[in-house]
């Protein structure tokens, strides 16, 4: 188990790296907790990939340096970090027995044979696979080969942390919910500090204690479910998490209130002093539909509707732009026009992406914007 | 369902029928209809029943044949198997390097096959042979012309230098078509490199293994132009293998009753091994018993 500090790390395919493009993972400076679940959320592409190879010594980063426990393994092999990885494809040793195939990383390690049966069975009973113990680890199916992989990062005792690299994309979507729902129980079981990649938000979301969105080789936030979905930092954590994802209105902000086309919403006591062109965020959740005409409402046309079961996503015409809005299954949907209302301590301001934080004036954010 | 529809299928097969039937089994017919009779020549025929399959299975000439086949085919498969596997390891798997070392192992495939013996021919002779002459002038006395041994052992480097790149193909394909993922895990799990041969990639050849197994045996034990260019069977028998015992046999002596009953039990022991191979072979790693 260990603390994952990464310092000024930045990685480049390319040999002579000259503008910030030029870098899959541009330079960020992190520090994991140990014991934590992080997800790194991301669309292809993004360098999560990248970043998550870098853990785990595959790829030795281009500049920087990577931290166990303050301890600088940058230079070191995978073999030699102490780290566990399971990959996309379940990888397993086809002419193995599943007790051989757990017992590998072992017997690699010359652990004794009394210590390997009693380590194996633990883990094997925890995943669930000690009825197949005996068999062909070739002949079972998708997830069960996944479980194998996991197992042979968990039967090492001294694993520093466990790196998943979409591990559930071959899993059939019912068995898809239990497996994750054991990683969970053997993250609370064992407060290994798990490292999950994924371009799934609801699988991120549902994993992890800390988020790491990503796109195009930055870190835009860190935070939990709840950070990212009520305060996204960026505009593309916004738009990423979510279904659908936060709606943006370009604006002109003046003495707190925010002009939209020929509309004016007030934004709030924190932003009297903020003025110039921004763009206003707004969850489809938080904003609020009604047939009646209220205070401080805005006339909307309404263009499409769509019935999701358990939600209702109606598409408005707000001030020339498209907004969407979230409604509860049972809400009656007005006809042709609503009134729509934008509850201030909802909004959020963004300026080139970043968000406008508490009323100070905004700051490039020196580490992300290399 | 109408009947006649059901049958309609049978049409489409005709073509191929007819292709593979005269391409195929019609010579074969004619082969079994040789090996009943005897010919003096055309019009004089015979019936002699299954005396030439008699003659054959007891001709001492051909058991001796047959086992220096059986011989030559076991150590082609000894030898080139492990080295084409070998070489495979070793090519580099990206980049300028694996398209030259491609295009390098496959030269001899693309040589016309009684070249290849000529080129042998001249390699190997003593007096003036870059490796014949080499060795002799290092006081050892080697001809693949008057010594059985010399032969065999040409032959042999012959047939490896010749067949082995196919083997290193075969290896190559399927070792690149092994995910990336597998050596990385392997390599997270501590894995030495002759645990990531032998539990990753030699699992992962199987499929092509058994096609290169095949066809080395196949294509060795058929094996003609090669020994008939360089050694003409000899010298004395010693490198006379099936084919060219068959080929004295038909067009030296033109014993054609002998020799198609000749063909037919060759055609039927290769057809024997091929089988008693893909049989063994598959089930070779997944766990089951053979």
């Amino acid at each position: 188990m260990a603390r994952i500090d990464l310092k000024n790390l930045a990685h480049s395919y390319h040999p002579n790296p000259t503008s910030a493009t030029d870098y899959a993972l541009r330079k960020m400076d992190h520090v994991w907790e140990d014991g934590n679940a992080y997800a790194l959320l991301g669309p292809s592409g993004c360098g999560k990939t990248t970043l998550l190879n870098i853990i785990s010594g595959l790829l030795k980063p281009s500049e920087g340096q990577v931290l166990f426990d303050g301890q600088d393994v940058t230079a070191l092999l995978p073999q030699e970090r102490n780290i566990a990885q399971v990959f996309q494809f379940p990888v397993i040793y086809d002419t193995m027995s599943v007790f051989d195939n757990l017992a590998f990383p072992l017997r690699n390690r010359k652990v004794a044979e009394a210590d390997i049966r009693v380590r194996v069975e633990e883990v094997a009973e925890m995943l669930e696979l000690q009825d197949v113990l005996q068999k062909r680890a070739a002949n079972l199916s998708a997830d069960a080969k996944q479980k194998i992989s996991l197992g042979r990062g968990l039967v090492r005792s001294d694993v520093a942390a466990i790196l998943f690299d979409e591990p559930l994309t071959v899993i059939d979507p019912h068995l898809k919910l239990l497996l994750r729902r054991k990683l969970k129980q053997i993250h609370a079981r064992f407060k290994l500090t798990m490292v999950y990649v994924t371009h799934d938000q609801l699988e991120a979301l549902t994993f992890a204690d800390q988020v790491v969105v990503m796109n195009e080789g930055r870190v835009l936030q860190i935070g939990t479910p709840q950070d990212l979905f009520e305060n996204p930092q960026h505009t593309f954590v916004g738009y990423f998490i979510g279904s659908p994802g936060m709606n943006f209105l370009p604006c002109q902000m003046n003495k707190g209130v925010a002009t939209v086309g020929d509309q004016q919403i007030p934004v709030g006591k924190d932003t009297e002093n903020l003025s110039g062109n921004f763009e206003l965020g707004i969850r489809p959740e938080f904003l609020q539909l009604h047939a009646e005409k209220s205070e401080g409402a805005h006339k909307v046309l309404i263009k499409e509707v769509e019935n999701l079961g358990n939600c209702q996503i109606v598409n408005v015409q707000f001030a020339e732009q498209s907004l969407k809005v979230k409604l509860s299954e049972d809400q009656e949907v007005p006809v042709e026009y609503g009134f729509l209302q934008f509850p201030a301590q909802w909004i959020r301001l963004y300026a080139d992406g970043d968000l406008v934080q508490n009323n100070q004036k905004l700051q490039p954010q020196p580490e992300l914007a290399q | 369902m109408n009947k006649w529809e059901d049958n309609k299928a049978w049409f489409m097969v005709i073509p191929v029928f007819l292709v593979v039937a005269a391409s195929a089994i019609i010579p074969l017919m004619t082969v079994v209809n040789y090996s009943l009779q005897d010919i003096f020549g055309p019009g004089q025929r015979v019936f002699v029943g299954l005396e030439w399959y008699k003659d054959a299975l007891t001709d001492s000439r051909l058991h001796d044949a047959l086992s220096r086949q059986l011989l030559f085919s076991s150590l082609v498969l000894l030898i080139e198997i492990p080295l084409g596997i070998m070489i495979a390891l070793m090519m580099p798997k990206k980049g300028w390097g694996a398209s030259l070392s491609l295009v390098l192992v496959a030269l001899p495939l693309l040589i016309p096959w009684n070249v290849i013996g000529t080129i042998w021919i001249i390699f190997m002779r003593p007096d003036i042979g870059l490796l014949g002459a080499a060795i002799n002038n290092m006081g050892v006395p080697f001809d693949h012309t008057a010594s059985p041994f010399a032969a065999w052992v040409t032959v042999m480097m012959m047939e490896v230098w010749h067949w082995t790149p196919l083997v290193v193909l075969l290896a190559y394909a399927g070792l690149q078509a092994i995910p990336e993922a597998f050596f990385q895990a392997a390599r997270i799990d501590g894995a030495s490199t002759w645990a990531i041969f032998r539990y990753i990639q030699l699992p992962k050849m199987r499929g092509v293994l058994t096609i290169a197994i095949l066809l080395r045996f196949m294509d060795s034990f058929l094996i003609y132009a090669e020994p008939f260019v360089l050694t003409g069977g000899g010298p004395g028998n010693s490198t006379t293998f099936l084919s060219i015992y068959l080929v004295k046999l038909a067009v030296g002596q033109f014993d054609l009753g002998p020799a198609a009953a000749f063909s037919i039990i060759y055609f039927l022991i290769v057809l024997l091994f091929c089988w008693l191979f893909y049989q063994v072979l598959l089930k070779v790693g997944t766990g089951e018993k053979s």
